[in-house]
């Protein structure tokens, strides 16, 4: 008797031996790959790091700060691309965010062809963009003789896109001459945003239809106009989907950036580790310092359901 | 009174219709933007050299010519390729829908002690890219080391492979959360019900719950299938030497220019548009016929939550 209490297990334990069970896979992987290697790469930022001669190994020699000081102040390119990538986050995170917010709006009105219209919209999400990048980066270079660019179809100066002709537009308008660079750099990237918004649209097109209809009866009822039930209902109670597609967005953006690129041929055609290492240290912290800057930013303005 | 009531209507519908005339004239619009590079790729992958230079053709050539796709199978190994990359993204398709339901499952329903904490990991796995540790990534598969064996694992799928069994490959993240928040949706009844009749907790798991997750399997499946296909970062990275879909793509140009003796740069660059289009025509394929899965199971796998 004693014997078979000792080896059943209560019901509790053994809910956490099947949890701690059902995820092992997960918890070796997080260790030995991700927690790691993360350490890892903050120490070889610190080092140079040398294959042994055999190939057996490596070493690695202390260096103090002299791989980030390389990185930030003598590298040629480094640290201007670093500044590029945060404005280019920064123009781009917010147009994106308003973009597919305003496309999921559309889309979750009923109208002929709305499958269609949302299949071409999730089509970027599918394609193989970066590969079909490099393919034609790679043509163009063959013709340029290493002046990489991506032919205008590709990069939105589409033919006939007269920056000049709509800035006069604009002015004639009486736009403020402030705004006009940001809108004519918002069409530049055109394509670009329209390419990064497939999953924003989606996850905010969840949220709308997860609003319910009661609430658009009562504001109809109480003579709301759709202006003031955007504002009053629809905006906040996707608001909390707006921090979700931020972080979601920055670190899209960032995985993309021509700074991971620089990281990547450090690394792997210069053969220098340690200061590849620095590199993707200094940027990986400049862009969470990003997602927590945003995070606590927006989440102190996003509206939470009770009772969610 | 009536007077007014009809202008009333008539101006609420105009209102209507000339709302509607914008949206559709944006809807439109936006689609073209993402279209028009497509269909300029297909255009000018049955494109014959000489109407590369005539201003007076858009979109539909007047020399009609299957050289360049033919040119880009043969530089492209298509078959083979195919084969390989096809392989290679169902494999590690299956491999995900397996671990990430496992570890879903473990999150969504079973509390232990760090279980929040753990989720918590999860979560910044996520948001933290492997662009952050990619160097140790790769010297930790350069020389790796278990129980004293040294073996060097770049160049080989195990690596990959390794990755995605242990649920940090590609996305994994992302596909845990889809499967922890699809599990978290399923009545608890049906597991009580399951215990009641005796079932051990791994039966329950795979006897119940995976058939009735079976739309969520279908999302993560085709989602990691289509990203494996797409992914040139982890092969580029792992697998230095692969002979994939991606690069293929890439080096497609400068292996026809070398092989053919072609020094045109806009023959070549007519190749690569019929090697772009080879490269995309089985995700396309894959994506009309399954469309709905795509759109609508990334909508109800529960990411808003």
């Amino acid at each position: 008797m004693p014997k078979s209490k000792r080896r059943r297990l209560t019901l509790r334990n053994r809910e956490v031996l099947a949890g701690f069970l059902f995820i092992l896979p997960w918890l070796v992987g997080v260790t030995v790959f991700f927690l790691f290697n993360i350490v890892q790469a903050v120490i070889y930022s610190f080092n140079t790091v040398d294959f042994n001669l055999g190939g057996i190994g490596f070493t690695l020699t202390p260096q103090g700060f002299s791989n980030l000081r390389f990185a930030l102040l003598e590298h040629g390119s480094f640290n201007r691309e670093l500044v590029t990538s945060l404005t280019d986050m920064l123009v781009n995170v917010p147009l994106i965010i308003f973009f597919s917010l305003f496309i999921a709006v559309c889309l979750n009105r009923k109208f002929m062809g709305r499958g269609v219209v949302r299949a071409i919209f999730f089509l970027p999400v599918i394609m193989a963009t970066s590969a079909i990048d490099g393919s034609l980066d790679a043509v163009m270079r063959m013709m340029m003789g290493g002046a990489s660019s991506i032919p205008p179809e590709i990069a939105g100066q589409q033919a006939g896109f007269h920056p000049g002709a709509i800035a006069f537009m604009l002015v004639d308008f009486g736009v403020p001459v402030i705004f006009i660079g940001y809108i004519l750099d918002a069409l530049a990237r055109l394509y670009e945003i329209i390419r990064a918004t497939g999953v924003q649209i989606l996850i905010f097109l969840a949220a709308l239809q997860a609003i319910p209809t009661s609430m658009y009866e009562v504001a109809q009822i109480e003579g709301a106009t759709a202006y003031e039930t955007f504002w009053k209902i629809t905006f906040p109670l996707v608001s909390p989907l707006i921090l979700t597609n931020v972080i979601y967005t920055i670190v899209d953006t960032f995985a993309e950036s021509s700074v991971v690129e620089t990281a990547f041929n450090t690394a792997f055609i210069h053969q220098n580790f340690g200061l590849s290492a620095a590199m993707s240290l200094i940027s990986s912290v400049i862009a969470c310092l990003a997602l927590l800057l945003v995070g606590w930013l927006i989440s102190k303005k996003v509206f939470y359901q009770v009772g969610d | 009174m009536i007077q007014n009531n009809t202008i009333q209507k008539w101006l609420k519908r105009s209102k209507g219709f000339l709302l509607n005339i914008c949206m559709a004239f944006i809807l439109i619009g936006v689609c073209y933007v993402i279209l028009s590079p497509i269909f300029g790729i297909i255009s000018n992958s049955v494109k014959d050299l000489q109407d590369v230079f005539n201003p007076l053709i858009f979109l539909i050539p007047q020399n009609f010519t299957l050289d360049n796709l033919r040119y880009a199978w043969q530089h492209m190994d298509y078959v083979s390729t195919l084969a390989a990359t096809m392989g290679f993204s169902i494999g590690m398709a299956a491999i995900h829908v397996l671990i990430t339901s496992m570890v879903g499952y473990g999150f969504a329903r079973f509390k232990f002690p760090g279980s929040n904490l753990l989720f918590g990991l999860m979560i910044i796995t996520i948001v933290v890219p492997v662009q952050t540790y990619m160097v140790p990534l790769f010297m930790q598969f350069r020389f790796f080391g278990i129980f004293g064996l040294e073996a060097n694992l770049i160049d080989s799928y195990l690596s990959i492979a390794l990755l995605t069994i242990t649920g940090v490959g590609l996305r994994s993240g992302l596909y845990i959360y889809i499967f922890r928040q699809f599990f978290k949706g399923l009545p608890k009844e049906i597991e009580e019900a399951a215990f009641i009749d005796g079932a051990s907790t791994f039966r329950t798991y795979a006897t119940v719950m995976v058939p009735n997750a079976m739309s969520a399997i279908i999302t993560v499946f085709l989602f990691a299938f289509v990203w494996h296909y797409n992914d040139t970062f982890y092969t580029s990275l792992l697998v230095t030497n692969n002979r994939l879909m991606a690069v293929m793509l890439t080096t497609v140009g400068t292996q026809f220019s070398i092989m053919e003796s072609v020094r045109d740069h806009s023959a070549i660059q007519l190749v690569v548009f019929a090697g772009i289009v080879l490269a995309i025509i089985p995700i396309l394929t894959i994506y009309m016929f399954l469309q709905r899965h795509f759109v609508e199971g990334m909508e109800r796998s529960g990411i808003v939550g």
